[in-house]
């Protein structure tokens, strides 16, 4: 079920870098999220932090505190595979697994879950998910057939579809659409609208359009100077966020005046 | 036409040309690939029309030369047998150690580790074969000889694993490990370049479902690296097939047709048969020699056309699918 997640003093490292600092902020619950800001200024670190991907590149670690719903991210005893089987990630680029079929892709992350799935609780879960992803009528027919035939727009829902066909707590996006043309963009966008009815959604985007038409909430990140570490200017309601900001910076940003 | 080399956009007249613009570094790499292309094919054709010229009167020679067998195919027959037998040995043995270590290399050791480790394994593949022979024969055989009684004892109804196990260890099984150790860094290294390759993207869409790294490997590092692994293998097969001294050295042979890899003695290889006899043969034996370096070829070559052909299926029905 949909969780809000808690961010308090989080310093996120690479070995010895610190890369973001100081981020506190609160994501509620069934609300999207959208994080802004110019490149290498964090926003992707701060997504990933928040169900421990970073991890995988060697000598990342954070300080600080994520709790979802109460439940501490980084104690001892999380298994960081159990962190991402509940918090699910949309990559920039769509990923679906070359070698599987449609339907196999989209039960990639319930296979891992639990081995044994009958046929027809499988098909369920393929169905509810592709219809969740909006890709059910233009896939039923197909499948079985490998999921890189699909053009980009569809392989990106395709790979939400296997996202939320686990039931996750909360969706993380990495800039879902910057590989997508127009038309799969506003079909994504539409999308991100009906699953926050049922998740929460943190979206990381270069496009203040996007931010403002999908989020509720806005964080903007920057860097205070090159080479320092990334922080957040300035959270608050993306309608304030894009008419009368806090920050003098968060409004230079918006408007176009740099990064 | 002007020359291209100088570096300045072409003259207008260039464009009436119907050949399209190509400058002269151009094609004259594209000739030198193409040359080194041809060369290799020539050399193959080569080698092939050598063997077919020099063997074919080993074919059908008076009976005698086949000595002590009666014809080319009951001469034959035996170490192509062996051949088989103990490639298969080096593949079964090498191929999941091989490609656990290039995991190991590329997805779980940390760096200061997994360089030297992959440095190691490829100084293993400069070591000469006649130094496996030596080692093999002396030490490796009469250490593994416990190993062939204990087979012997427990797995004795396989043809495979016949009795008596050999006293002194000079058996096809361990002429298979020391081709295993042989072929271990082609493939590993092979292996570990196409692990290593693999897309982050890919091992980020299983990571992020909440896979464990091995689940990563099984859904995005194996199935982007297959065809590479089977590149990998198959140029570790054909060493495993034509390798020569350290079979010659290990083996101890005879030329009763067995599938029993433990036993006393079994046939020579293809490869190791013609460097043990070839010194001291008749011409007409040497043509029969001749003709069985044809047939190694021959197997190589079908050995890998099937092999690729399977997997070339394989994806095709995928692609299909």
């Amino acid at each position: 079920m949909a969780k809000s997640i808690d961010v308090s003093d989080l310093n996120i490292y690479y070995g010895d870098f610190l890369a973001v600092e100081g981020v506190s902020m609160t994501i509620k619950a069934k609300s999207v999220t959208a994080f802004i800001g110019p490149s290498g200024c964090g926003k992707s670190t701060m997504l990933r932090s928040l169900n421990r991907m970073h991890e995988v590149i060697p000598g990342a670690r954070v300080e600080g505190k994520v709790m979802v719903d109460g439940q501490s991210l980084y104690g001892p005893e999380v298994d960081p595979v159990a962190v991402r089987r509940s918090i699910g990630m949309v990559f920039q680029r769509p990923n679906p697994f070359p070698t599987l079929s449609i339907y196999d892709n989209v039960l990639a992350g319930s296979r891992l879950n639990s081995r044994k799935l009958s046929k027809s609780d499988a098909d369920g879960i393929v169905e509810r998910s592709l219809k969740g992803a909006n890709l059910w009528n233009e896939v039923k027919d197909r499948l079985g057939k490998p999921g890189q035939g699909l053009s980009g727009g569809q392989q990106q829902r395709l790979c939400i579809a296997r996202a939320i066909a686990v039931e996750p707590e909360v969706l993380l996006m990495d800039e879902p659409c910057s590989a997508l043309d127009p038309i799969s963009t506003s079909a994504i966008e539409d999308l991100i609208h009906e699953l926050k009815e049922r998740y929460t959604i943190v979206i990381v985007t270069h496009n203040m359009q996007q931010a403002a038409r999908v989020s509720d909430e806005t964080g903007f990140f920057n860097l205070k100077a090159a080479g320092q570490p990334g922080h957040l200017v300035e959270f608050n309601p993306t309608k304030k966020m894009f008419s009368n900001p806090d920050e003098p910076s968060t409004e230079a940003y918006i408007s176009g005046r740099f990064g | 036409m002007t020359s291209p080399s100088t570096g300045t956009l072409s003259p207008p007249e260039a464009e009436r040309n119907d050949k399209p613009l190509s400058r002269r570094g151009d094609r004259v790499f594209a000739g030198l690939a193409r040359a080194a292309g041809i060369t290799i094919m020539v050399a193959l054709a080569a080698v092939f029309v050598f063997l077919f010229a020099e063997g074919r009167s080993g074919l059908s020679a008076a009976e005698a030369t086949y000595r002590p067998a009666s014809d080319f195919l009951r001469y034959i027959g035996p170490l192509v047998v062996s051949t088989i037998l103990a490639a298969c040995i080096a593949l079964l043995v090498a191929v999941p150690f091989a490609v656990a270590i290039a995991l190991f290399i590329s997805h779980y050791a940390p760096r200061s580790i997994a360089t030297p480790v992959a440095y190691v394994i490829d100084l293993l593949a400069a070591v000469p074969s006649v130094v496996f022979g030596l080692w093999g024969g002396r030490y490796l055989a009469q250490f593994l000889q416990p190993a062939h009684v204990w087979l012997s004892e427990h797995l004795g109804f396989l043809p495979f694993f016949g009795s008596p196990p050999s006293p002194n260890g000079r058996s096809l099984f361990t002429a298979g490990i020391v081709l295993a150790i042989m072929i271990l860094p082609i493939v590993t290294a092979i292996s570990r370049e196409v692990f290593a390759q693999t897309p982050r993207l890919h091992e980020e869409a299983a990571l992020a479902l909440g896979a464990t790294r091995w689940e990563m490997i099984r859904y995005a590092v194996f199935p982007y690296a297959r065809s590479g692994m089977v590149s990998g293998v198959m140029l570790g097969l054909g060493r495993a097939l034509g390798e020569t001294m350290a079979v010659a050295m290990v083996l101890a042979t005879s030329p009763a047709v067995t599938l029993n890899i433990i036993g006393t003695a079994a046939p020579a290889t293809i490869a190791s048969n013609i460097a043990l006899n070839y010194k001291e043969a008749t011409p007409s034996r040497q043509s029969l020699l001749i003709a069985t370096g044809l047939v190694l070829f021959a197997v190589t070559f079908l050995i890998n056309f099937v092999a690729r052909w399977v997997v070339g299926r394989n994806e095709r029905k995928q692609a299909r699918a």
